[in-house]
């Protein structure tokens, strides 16, 4: 029966492999499927929130996997506004990495707010002025423009191609693509900077807050920024994983490159803006708060290393491997720039979410510390396990790399 | 929220912000009628349907 699903060529593996791949994933949904029940049944006490900790691990997970899915809208512009044709050999596993990410962030989120029959609330009673409205808007926007890039591609399953409806309404979707990748970017573009604009803004926190331009601080630019830099990263290291595990190349080397050699540029512009907003924290911002650098790296395991680590380590390291050609058409130098790139995004949204929480603000506060419980960690995990069965079964049943079959002709 | 609602206040803050909203759902679900009434008239053969 499942082999009326898959295509002839190329091969995929056995029901029973795939089963055996995908089981570890499907028990550790099972733990966020748990986790999420008895959040939802017996209430936040089953994490280790509180008012001090009000954004927590699963607000990290949040946003560092919406920045790692800006490889999903930032492909798209690429391929149907600016004409990049190579891309299209890798735009619908960017679109589906996209769509995990942010159906899974969407979902963490319905955890997150206690009362999910109340969500529609931030809809219908808008409070304008807040950032987090607009982030919310943004992301239920956008993710029904992911959903409507994923279906044509859905489409295009064996079974379902055979009915001539579906078949046209998925060819005609795909003719306006473009439409909905323009869409998708102004989308994106709002969600991912109102993002960052939420910490700027937090005037109080002398550790977040930054200056900016009329209603912006640099923190909005700074994260749409840092997330088209290392969202295509993300998709050249889902793919080049994909290839690994499943010993086939899956998109040519151009598409990789391309993607690459942007993703170098973009790191590098954000990291000279970083490094200029970071002098300017230091010997602006702080000052005028009272503080000095190593009062916010004083106390907590969070010390000065995180700042270097983000931005030497992870930042301009993989951005001069990512523009020296040379050394990104070596694999191993571009699977590491790629993780460091990645792996930097990720310190920067967790020092934005945890550290700004955690340390003093006043001079009798004192250093707050979160552990999450084992149902917070269920919760989170569980996203990525949803990515990796998601990203399987798309990968099993849908025609998800279009030059497969004629890169892997023996 | 829609200007009837009983918070709707008429500012230019509303007008951007709800605007902006509208036109990108109004995008997206104009365009998604264009695809499903194309499509309907390529099936009923009313349309010249393309070959891919």
């Amino acid at each position: 029966m499942e082999s009326t699903l898959i295509h002839q060529e190329p091969k995929r593996c056995s029901t029973r492999t795939f089963f055996l791949w995908t089981l570890p994933w499907i028990l550790i949904l099972g733990w966020g499927g748990l986790s999420a029940f008895l959040c939802l049944w017996k209430g936040l006490n089953q994490t280790n929130m509180s008012n001090i900790f009000a954004f927590a691990l699963w607000i990290v997970f949040d946003l560092g996997v919406i920045a790692l899915g800006a490889g999903a809208f930032f492909t798209g512009f690429l391929t149907y506004i600016i004409g990049k044709k190579e891309l299209k050999s890798i735009i619908n596993a960017a679109v589906i990495i996209g769509f995990i990410c942010y159906s899974g962030a969407m979902a963490m989120l319905g955890i997150d707010i206690g009362q999910p029959l109340r969500g529609w609330f931030i809809f219908w009673h808008a409070n304008i002025h807040s950032m987090l409205v607009e982030v919310s808007f943004c992301i239920t926007c956008y993710l029904s423009v992911l959903t409507i890039e994923f279906l044509p591609i859905i489409l295009e399953n064996k079974k379902l191609e055979e009915i001539r409806g579906l078949r046209l309404f998925g060819h005609n979707l795909h003719e306006a693509m473009a439409i909905f990748a323009a869409t998708g970017t102004f989308l994106s573009f709002f969600h991912q900077g109102s993002l960052g604009g939420m910490f700027g803004v937090m005037h109080a926190r002398p550790f977040a807050a930054r200056g900016g331009f009329y209603i912006w601080p640099w923190t909005f630019f700074l994260f749409v920024l840092s997330a088209i830099a290392a969202g295509p990263c993300f998709t050249i290291l889902c793919t080049k994983l994909t290839e690994k595990l499943t010993r086939k190349k899956l998109v040519p080397d151009d598409a990789i490159q391309s993607l690459a050699k942007i993703s170098g540029w973009l790191l590098s512009i954000y990291m000279i803006l970083k490094i200029a907003d970071t002098l300017g924290w230091i010997y602006g911002i702080l000052p005028k708060a009272g503080l000095r650098l190593m009062d916010c790296y004083k106390e907590g395991p969070y010390g000065i290393w995180m700042l270097i680590t983000e931005i030497i380590i992870c930042g301009i390291i993989p951005a001069i491997i990512l523009m020296i050609p040379k050394a990104r058409k070596k694999m191993p130098w571009l699977i590491t720039a790629s993780i460091l790139n990645c792996i930097g995004i990720l310190i920067n949204r967790f020092v934005f979410i945890i550290v700004s929480l955690a340390i003093p603000v006043m001079p009798f506060d004192r250093f707050w510390s979160y552990v999450p419980t084992w149902q917070e960690w269920g919760v989170g995990l569980a996203i990525i396990a949803y990515g990796i069965i998601v990203f399987s079964v798309s990968y099993r049943y849908l025609p998800v790399f279009p030059k497969e079959r004629e890169l892997n002709m023996a | 929220m829609t200007p009837l609602s009983f918070e709707w206040q008429w500012n230019v803050e509303y007008a951007i912000f709800f605007g902006l909203l509208y036109l990108a759902l109004s995008i997206i679900g104009g365009t998604l009628t264009f695809v499903g009434i194309k499509t309907a008239l390529q099936l009923m053969g009313l349309l010249r349907e393309r070959h891919f």
